[in-house]
């Protein structure tokens, strides 16, 4: 059980996809500018990577293996992630029209979200059994989406701000991601 | 022998997963767009198409699909307001083409210019004007929305618009007069 919660806390904060590993930013960019999307957009990959994740390590376990396929995993991933997200797309534009709207283009793109192929690669690579698969995908998605919701608040906060005129829009973002990782290089050490 | 495992394998993975879609597609299907009536009922079903559309539906429809939100001026700025909160953008001043003044207003008939001519009672969108060919025409006050639409087609320029009279019925405390600001 401890190991279970030990990695978890690894993956949000010591190891966070974003900040330590920087895959996935183009969402992480591209949907901050709001708090209200930057939610829906981390319940939406939250699903998706929990889902890839756990899906990825079964077809790799119970077919790709057996049959020594493992060279098809990229493409078998990708395939699992596209049916996903289609899934979600679907599930979301019947739930909440407003936010299938506000999503935009950046519900389907989740496809070629890195961090979604990362997590499913990497649960391989480092040998996880099917739970630490599970906790594995869901934590990547947790740090993705505690991230993502600390920058939008942020963001919103330097829409008012008076940013002097060289730094305005996406530099001042980009400069406030980077204190964020600084910061999360704090929590380096906490777990190993 | 492998290549044809993996050709087999991945089909058979496509397939699966296609009939999955295939499933869910059925299952969550949407029917007609939800946002659409959303606006739909925001907007004061006035029908009198000065946002440039045929009634308030095609410009909820609009709307939905991109088209600026402050086109609607029977509704005014607490449509804006009620529109810009739903779709999730900013609130933006009414089109410059309509006039700021959005008090209700009742069209009015100046009886002894009306030659009957019949093309305000084609204009009215609610059918609120009666009267026939060469006969005089007359408004009926409660059915006229006060799209003022009747009052471009008239040749002799005998309709006016009249805000509409307070009676007790219609009358309202003006709360928003009176101001309220913070004592430090």
């Amino acid at each position: 059980m401890t190991e279970y919660f030990l990695l978890l806390v690894s993956t949000v904060l010591v190891n966070n996809f974003v900040l330590v590993k920087f895959l996935g930013l183009c969402p992480f960019m591209g949907v901050s500018s709001k708090t209200e999307t930057a939610i829906g957009m981390s319940f939406a990959t939250t699903f998706v990577m929990t889902l890839a994740s756990t899906l990825s390590y079964l077809i790799n376990t119970y077919i790709l293996d057996p049959l020594s396929l493992e060279f098809l995993q990229t493409m078998a991933f990708i395939l699992v992630i596209a049916v996903v997200v289609q899934f979600t797309e679907m599930v979301v534009h019947k739930t909440s029209a407003n936010l299938y709207r506000l999503l935009g283009i950046f519900l389907p793109l989740i496809t070629t979200n890195c961090a979604v192929l990362g997590v499913a690669l990497l649960n391989i690579y480092e040998q996880h059994n099917f739970f630490e698969s599970v906790v594995y995908g869901f934590g990547a998605a947790l740090g993705f989406s505690v991230v993502l919701i600390m920058f939008s608040a942020m963001r919103e906060r330097l829409a008012n701000a008076d940013v002097p005129g060289p730094f305005k829009g996406s530099a001042i973002a980009m400069i406030t991601a980077g204190l964020m990782s600084l910061a999360f290089l704090g929590f380096t050490g906490l777990v190993k | 022998m492998t290549t044809l495992i993996a050709i087999l394998v991945i089909g058979l993975l496509g397939a699966l997963f296609g009939a999955l879609l295939g499933f869910a597609s059925v299952k969550f299907k949407v029917e007609g767009d939800p946002l659409v009536e959303q606006l739909d009922a925001l907007l004061p079903q006035t029908q009198c198409g000065q946002c440039g559309y045929p009634g308030c539906k095609p410009y909820a429809d609009a709307v939905a699909n991109g088209e600026a939100i402050n086109k609607c001026a029977p509704g005014g700025e607490d449509t804006i307001k009620k529109i810009a909160d739903l779709m999730g953008v900013e609130p933006v001043a009414l089109d410059e083409s309509h006039e700021q003044d959005n008090t209700p207003k009742v069209a009015f008939i100046i009886e002894d210019d009306c030659i009957g001519c019949t093309k305000c009672i084609q204009a009215c969108p609610v059918d609120a004007i009666i009267g026939a060919a060469k006969q005089m025409h007359t408004v009926i006050a409660d059915e006229c929305t006060g799209c003022d639409l009747c009052v471009a087609p008239c040749p002799v320029d005998c309709i006016e618009m009249h805000p509409v009279k307070e009676t007790p019925q219609s009358w309202r405390w003006d709360l928003n007069t009176i101001p309220v600001t913070h004592i430090e």
